[in-house]
């Protein structure tokens, strides 16, 4: 029989041991999924994807409006949710001492950051695509704005938390009014941090499908009309990934391995950034 | 007494919410001199310190009661406008400020904030401020280096260059030198001992000696109230209380 | 200078604006989910919850299979994803030699930056057909005759189902709940795991009798976040589950959930009443999530005051 603190020491390393196949689980989930995308989806990369649109089954075509209607949804998004997320996060960390507005709003924010993004799309289908009775890029941008808020307030707020107070009372002991010291040098001294967070933003709406479901919904062609249904890549993916065609299973590989990485090469320099700025 | 008085305290009360953190303070600080503010730490020097260009206002739940005259105005009335008034009433950190800007940008931001003055004028006030805090001839071939680039007493000096540059009347220098070198705190005191013929000056200091070397008057202070309070010559040798001599003779403290 | 005074107004206003847009965000997906749901809601009303209809032709709804998938994946994901999750966050604070932890906690966050729909293909086409060859076929054969648990694993090895949407979204979950519980792992001070190592407790012991009761509170705020996560979760699941409004005691056959519902459903509803009961059913999502989120972030709010005080 062992000894007690054998026993113990046998619990030690069992639960150890135990530990470590956590870790390896995750590493190889994690290189399974990536092992995937691209051995079903370099073979699919191909200059045709950013010159042709999307095709009906069965003939060659591309992902170029599907390409370019993300692009332009996830810049409009993030074109309008940033300078909101600047503002509210700024609220938060530099005037939001005094009263209720600067607490609840910081709960409230931190469960938009991880509420279920399909349901800011049934949001935005109630508020804004019911009543234009139609699809269209704009509506796809507001659903991606209010994911980009989120995410925004918190990092600039976590941002210009960490500029330490003497360097607002240096400016403001000159005599420089709130505003300026706040879009001077508190701003100016979070900017890496600042930066990261929209990058990050940026990173989550690329990938987002849900929220694009009834928004912008999808358009065969290519269209730069912000008032019609626009063709972005995560539904593309899924319509063609849900078809029983070959053919469009590969093009949906194309474009998984290219969002992947977008969302992904994002995320990471995103981090970089910010570690070296600290 | 013999001099002019720039600031007068008159019954001065602080609240850090409900901690009373300075009690019934009343003193003179005098033109063109150097005062300093002397004692254990928590005893409400840096307190008294930041009540007189108001900078606590920028926290909520801290509260002055009582009067602070400048120049005979009392700036804790509700119309005081505080950025003149901190633009009137300049201070210096006990750790470097650099902004995140050049070393030019640094000494401009201030100026340009109270002053319409043209590219040629802008630049000859910044010669003039780092000049005067000590700094020039080591700066002067990068100005539009970062801040950042300088080393800690040169940023400091930097931080006493950008407080000069907007022409305050008084400078606070709250504990200048405790970050730095003794090489770097010995040019600061030098510059405090040029600077005071131009500006009143007052200065928080943990060093009895630095308080002894740089100060005309001084003020002893001990859990917020103001034990002594004169010329610094007579409170080093001769002072009246027990309780200073003993700080001073590094009995406790 | 009135002028200073004027400016940061007007600067204070417009980020009170703006913070107040976030605030009202919240309340107005509420208020408009609740407007969308009002027919669903006046027809059916409690019995949309625990009814099993889900017929668009003769307009009868009921919501309990998509709830019942909800709950019963998340919960799956959680029974699955928590253990592994716990691993790698004592690994990453116990174990792991420190030129490590970076590449790894990059690695672990790298599987949280991976889009949903990437795991909803994945499961599809890799990971469904290699479950059911090789794993359902011996659940069915091994646990189908049991007693008490045997009708979980009862049907056809299909691959797609409640059961494989669920290890996804454990996969899904693991990242989130790892980096929360080695947030509050790191949180623990040093010297009070020294003084039980001084002890000559072992590493487990320490974890066990120590880092664990310490941030108990942390560690279920992050296990709640994974399940507000879990929740929500659409693209993947969709993928997987198989979409049925059919009831199935088994694990093994296709289900639903909320959001899958929604996003295959939601474009091609026609009519008032089924559009009305899809976003009655959104309602129910939000409150679920809002609800289990709501108790993750004070959880470890607490935790924060906790470690406050101690300062």
């Amino acid at each position: 029989m062992f000894s007690p603190y054998a026993k113990r020491l046998l619990l030690n390393r069992t639960n150890l041991v135990i530990s470590g196949i956590a870790m390896l689980i995750g590493l190889m989930a994690l290189g399974w999924i990536l092992w995937t995308l691209v051995d079903f989806g370099f073979h699919g990369l191909h200059v045709k994807l950013f010159t042709e649109s999307t095709p009906p089954p069965g003939s060659d075509g591309g992902l170029v409006n599907a390409i370019a209607g993300s692009l332009m949804m996830s810049f409009v998004g993030t074109l309008i949710g940033t300078p909101v997320g600047i503002m509210a996060g700024t609220y938060l960390a530099e005037f939001g001492q005094r009263g209720w507005l600067a607490p609840i709003t910081r709960f409230l924010n931190d469960i938009l950051l991880s509420a279920p993004s399909i349901i800011v799309g049934l949001f935005i289908y109630e508020i804004y695509v019911m009543r234009v009775h139609h699809f269209s890029g704009w509506a796809g941008s507001f659903a991606l704005s209010l994911l980009v808020i989120p995410v925004v307030v918190r990092t600039t707020e976590d941002m210009l938390r960490l500029i330490p107070d003497t360097l607002r009372e240096a400016a403001a002991a000159l005599g420089a009014p709130r505003w300026m010291v706040v879009t001077m040098i508190t701003w100016r001294a979070a900017r890496a941090g600042m930066i990261t967070g929209i990058l990050l933003a940026i990173a989550r709406i690329s990938g987002e499908t849900a929220p694009l479901l009834f928004t912008a919904l999808n358009n065969q062609f290519y269209s730069n009309n912000m008032n019609a249904p626009m063709a972005n890549l995560p539904v593309v993916i899924f319509q063609m990934a849900m078809s029983p065609y070959d053919d469009w299973h590969n093009l949906a590989w194309a474009g998984a391995l290219l969002t992947t990485s977008l969302v992904l090469i994002l995320s990471i320099s995103a981090r970089i950034l910010f570690k070296k700025e600290q | 007494m013999e001099t002019n008085i720039k600031f007068s305290l008159r019954k001065l009360d602080f609240y850090y919410g409900k901690n009373h953190a300075l009690k019934d303070i009343n003193l003179d600080i005098p033109v063109n001199q150097v005062t300093a503010f002397i004692g254990p730490s928590g005893c409400g020097k840096s307190t008294l310190l930041r009540t007189l260009n108001r900078m606590y206002d920028l926290y909520p739940g801290q509260r002055a009661e009582g009067q602070i005259l400048l120049d005979g105005v009392d700036i804790l009335d509700k119309k005081t406008d505080l950025n003149t008034l901190r633009a009137r009433v300049g201070m210096v950190f006990q750790k470097p400020t650099p902004f995140p800007m050049s070393i030019f940008d640094n000494i401009a931001f201030g100026i340009k904030l109270y002053e319409k003055v043209s590219r040629a004028e802008l630049h000859d006030r910044v010669e003039w401020a780092l000049k005067k805090a000590a700094l020039w001839n080591e700066v002067k071939d990068k100005l539009s280096q970062s801040g950042y680039s300088l080393s800690g007493g040169q940023q400091q000096r930097l931080c006493i260059a950008r407080g000069i540059a907007v022409k305050p009347e008084v400078l606070l220098l709250d504990e200048p030198a405790s970050a730095l070198d003794p090489i770097s705190t010995a040019r600061i005191e030098e510059l405090v001992h040029e600077l005071k013929t131009e500006y009143t000056i007052a200065i928080v200091t943990h060093s009895m000696q630095q308080a002894a070397r740089v100060s005309d008057f001084t003020a002893y202070m001990y859990l917020g109230e103001m034990m002594e309070f004169g010329r610094t010559d007579v409170i080093f040798t001769n002072p009246s209380k027990k309780e200073t001599e003993d700080y001073i003779t590094g009995k406790f403290g | 200078m009135q002028r200073f005074a004027i400016q940061d107004k007007i600067f204070v206003s417009l980020a009170q604006l703006f913070a107040f847009i976030v605030f009202a965000l919240l309340f107005g997906i509420l208020v408009s989910l609740i407007i969308g749901s009002l027919p669903s809601i006046h027809k059916f009303g409690f019995g949309f919850i625990t009814g099993t209809a889900w017929d668009p032709v003769t307009e009868k709804f009921g919501g309990l299979v998509p709830i019942v998938g909800t709950l019963v994946t998340s919960f799956i994901a959680l029974l699955i994803g928590v253990p592994i999750s716990f691993g790698i966050a004592l690994f990453l604070t116990e174990l792991s030699p420190n030129w490590l932890k970076r590449p790894l906690g990059i690695a672990i966050e790298l599987l949280a930056g991976i889009p949903s729909i990437i795991y909803g293909m994945w499961g599809l086409f890799v990971f469904a057909p290699f479950f059911g060859d090789h794993i359902e076929q011996w659940l069915i054969d091994n646990l189908g005759n049991l007693p008490v648990i045997g009708f979980l694993f009862q049907g056809a090895p299909m691959g797609i189902g409640v059961l494989t949407a669920s290890l996804i979204l454990a996969i899904m979950v693991i990242p989130f709940i790892a980096s929360v519980m080695r947030d509050v792992f790191e949180i623990v001070p040093p010297m009070l795991k020294e003084s039980a190592y001084g002890l000559g407790a072992t590493t487990w012991e320490v974890v066990r009798y120590i880092v664990l009761p310490y941030t108990r509170i942390g560690v279920v705020g992050g296990i709640m976040l994974g399940l507000g996560r879990a929740l929500g979760e659409t693209m993947a699941v969709t993928f997987v589950i198989g979409n049925s409004h059919d009831i199935s005691t088994s694990l093994l056959m296709p289900g639903n959930t909320i959001s899958s519902a929604l996003a295959n459903e939601f474009t091609e509803a026609v009519g008032k009443m089924y559009t009305s009961a899809l976003i009655e059913l959104g309602l129910i999502l939000f409150f679920i999530t809002f609800v289990v989120l709501a108790i993750s972030k004070i959880l470890l709010l607490q935790l924060r005051k906790q470690e406050g005080n101690k300062d």
